[in-house]
């Protein structure tokens, strides 16, 4: 059975259809990519999946359980992690505080004992920091430990929301958009960083525009077009797929 | 960070410890103690605003359920002042609980008028159940007793209040840097990232109301046991406008921001009243000025210039 089930989802804003009966499964383990033009319902569909927007018609099934209309926080509970495209980051925390939230879960989290600062809890705290100080090493970003998130420049942002989706200690993760913006040099040190996060056993679902390194990562991809499912299969059936050539060159390509 | 705080504390206990030494008569020592009470209401209400980034306007309604519970129970029904104002807490802090998910739902300008209402309609009520509050008139508060003995002089009062201040900013700095506390301003920062990775968000936001209210309800009772009096004012839209205002001069998201927005704001009205009349017009025009070119408030920005310049 597939991790990620997704069946005939949609969704309606108004008269907009932004995801029009998309099914598709992820395999546990696997890479796998959403690609498409802009507005396609990348994003949308991510938003969907993780919550965000409940969908208008459809089914998602995590490991065979419904979890269409579940909120951000059930499905965290469920191990779904994921990152923005357009920055989410607690930008009046540092930046190891950051990742320290992301493993929320995980913590006592009690107002009274946190007030009485009791051993335990120093002493969790004490370790958490250092785990949260080794997933920003992982992540790239090990100079950046001592430093506020709102000094650090847009692609160590970036990274810091992977870092805090990782503390999670997730199952899955979806990243969207996460070289978007960045150099090339920087690109690549993503496409290494998803495929250490791949290898560690976590199921990565991916946005991205860059084909090179969605080609070079996925072992699927699903590519949407005007909310709806073009084509999906390995990174050289899609290319071949005339259809998708079409939309991506333009109708008479 | 956490430990800069305990610093921070360590000096303020410190001069706590030698203030009743140094003030000069009685007339001092009660604007000390008025300044500490104050300060545990801000330092509560920076909680919500600051660290949580829930804006409420109507916190003074808070402090009057409180200093009228402390009130209105032991004169009317003849409960001992310290069942009394846990009760006043309780009933605070259930009220805040039940309007807590409704109105937190609310952003920005929304909540501000929401909050705002909550406090005009707490207010409204202590003004119109004249049997009971004495009404617009107010109503005189019996003495404390604690553990058998009565608190009557200033300096009693002072050292339990200095206590209950050194105690609720530790307290603080414990919670603002713990998982609690990292959530709490989690919210403050993004409320989408909160919840993706698991913050159960009206959970969290309802929590730090109650706590803000509860402690607030709290101080007002001690504030109307040590007056020993209380007129509705106390929950009045302009007391709660001041609250605000202290947290925004003193530093939103600042614990030491907030016993300074309490200190500096107490003393002010004291210090402008030789202007007569003219008072509240140099006291809007500091505001002013402080929102222009101290826009976080003053221990933020002292903070920040302190640490570029080491």
């Amino acid at each position: 059975m597939a991790l990620l089930e997704v069946c005939d989802l949609s969704i309606h804003f108004g008269n907009v259809r932004a995801v029009q009966n998309v099914s598709f499964s992820v395999e546990q383990g696997v890479v796998y990519s959403v690609i498409g033009p802009n507005g396609a319902g990348k994003t949308t569909l991510f938003n969907l999946i993780t919550g965000i927007y409940r969908p208008t018609a459809g089914a998602i099934r995590l490991d065979g359980q419904d979890i269409q209309g579940s909120s951000p926080d059930a499905l965290a509970r469920r191990g779904v992690a994921r990152t923005f495209q357009n920055l989410q980051v607690w930008m009046n925390m540092s930046a190891i505080e950051n990742v320290m939230v992301g493993a929320h879960l995980r913590l006592d989290r009690s107002m009274f004992k946190a007030m009485l600062r009791l051993p335990a809890l120093r002493n969790r705290d004490r370790a958490l920091r250092e785990e949260a100080a080794e997933l920003m090493r992982f992540v790239g970003l090990g100079g950046y430990v001592e430093a506020r998130a709102d000094s650090m420049p847009y692609g160590a942002l970036k990274r810091l929301e992977i870092a805090r989706a990782l503390a999670m200690q997730p199952r899955m993760i979806f990243l969207d958009e996460p070289a978007a913006g960045l150099n090339p040099k920087e690109t690549q040190d993503v496409d290494a960083l998803v495929r250490r996060i791949a290898a560690s056993g976590i199921t990565v679902v991916l946005v991205e525009h860059d084909m090179k390194m969605v080609m070079n990562l996925s072992d699927r991809i699903l590519v949407l077009d005007y909310g709806k499912r073009l084509a999906e299969g390995t990174g050289p059936e899609v290319r071949q797929n005339p259809e998708v050539i079409a939309a991506y060159l333009g109708g008479h390509a | 960070m956490r430990k800069n705080a305990y610093i921070g504390l360590a000096v303020l206990v410190v001069i706590l410890a030698v203030m009743p030494f140094i003030v000069p008569n009685s007339y001092y020592l009660d604007i000390v103690i008025r300044m500490c009470i104050n300060a545990v209401i801000v330092l509560s209400l920076n909680l919500l605003v600051g660290y949580a980034g829930q804006i409420s306007l109507g916190h003074a309604g808070f402090v009057g359920m409180g200093a009228y519970a402390s009130a209105v129970l032991p004169t009317h029904l003849g409960w001992h002042p310290l069942p009394a104002l846990l009760a006043g807490a309780a009933c605070t802090g259930l009220l805040a609980l039940i309007v807590a998910r409704p109105i937190l739902k609310l952003r920005g300008h929304y909540l501000a008028m929401a909050t705002l209402g909550l406090g005009i309609i707490i207010n409204i009520v202590i003004r119109n159940e004249a049997a009971w509050t004495g009404g617009p008139d107010g109503m005189p508060v019996p003495s404390m007793a604690l553990f058998g003995f009565e608190l009557v002089r200033d300096i009693q009062w002072y050292w339990v209040i200095a206590v209950i201040l050194v105690l609720s900013i530790l307290g603080a700095i414990n919670l603002i840097d713990s998982p609690f506390g990292r959530a709490l301003r989690g919210l403050h920062g993004s409320e989408v990232a909160s919840q993706v990775v698991g913050v159960d968000v009206p959970r969290y936001k309802a929590a730090v109301f109650v706590l803000s209210a509860v402690m607030a309800s709290v101080m007002g009772s001690i504030m109307a046991h040590y007056i020993g009096f209380v007129s509705p004012d106390v929950s009045n839209f302009f007391h709660s406008i001041e609250l605000i205002t202290m947290v925004v001069v003193g530093g939103m998201a600042s614990v030491f921001g907030s016993v300074l927005g309490a200190v500096l704001l107490t003393a002010l009205p004291q210090m402008l009243a030789t202007f007569e009349g003219w008072e509240t017009v140099v006291f809007g025009a500091i505001l002013m000025l402080c929102m222009i070119f101290l826009p976080r408030g003053l221990v933020p920005t002292l903070a920040a210039r302190f640490t570029k310049g080491g």
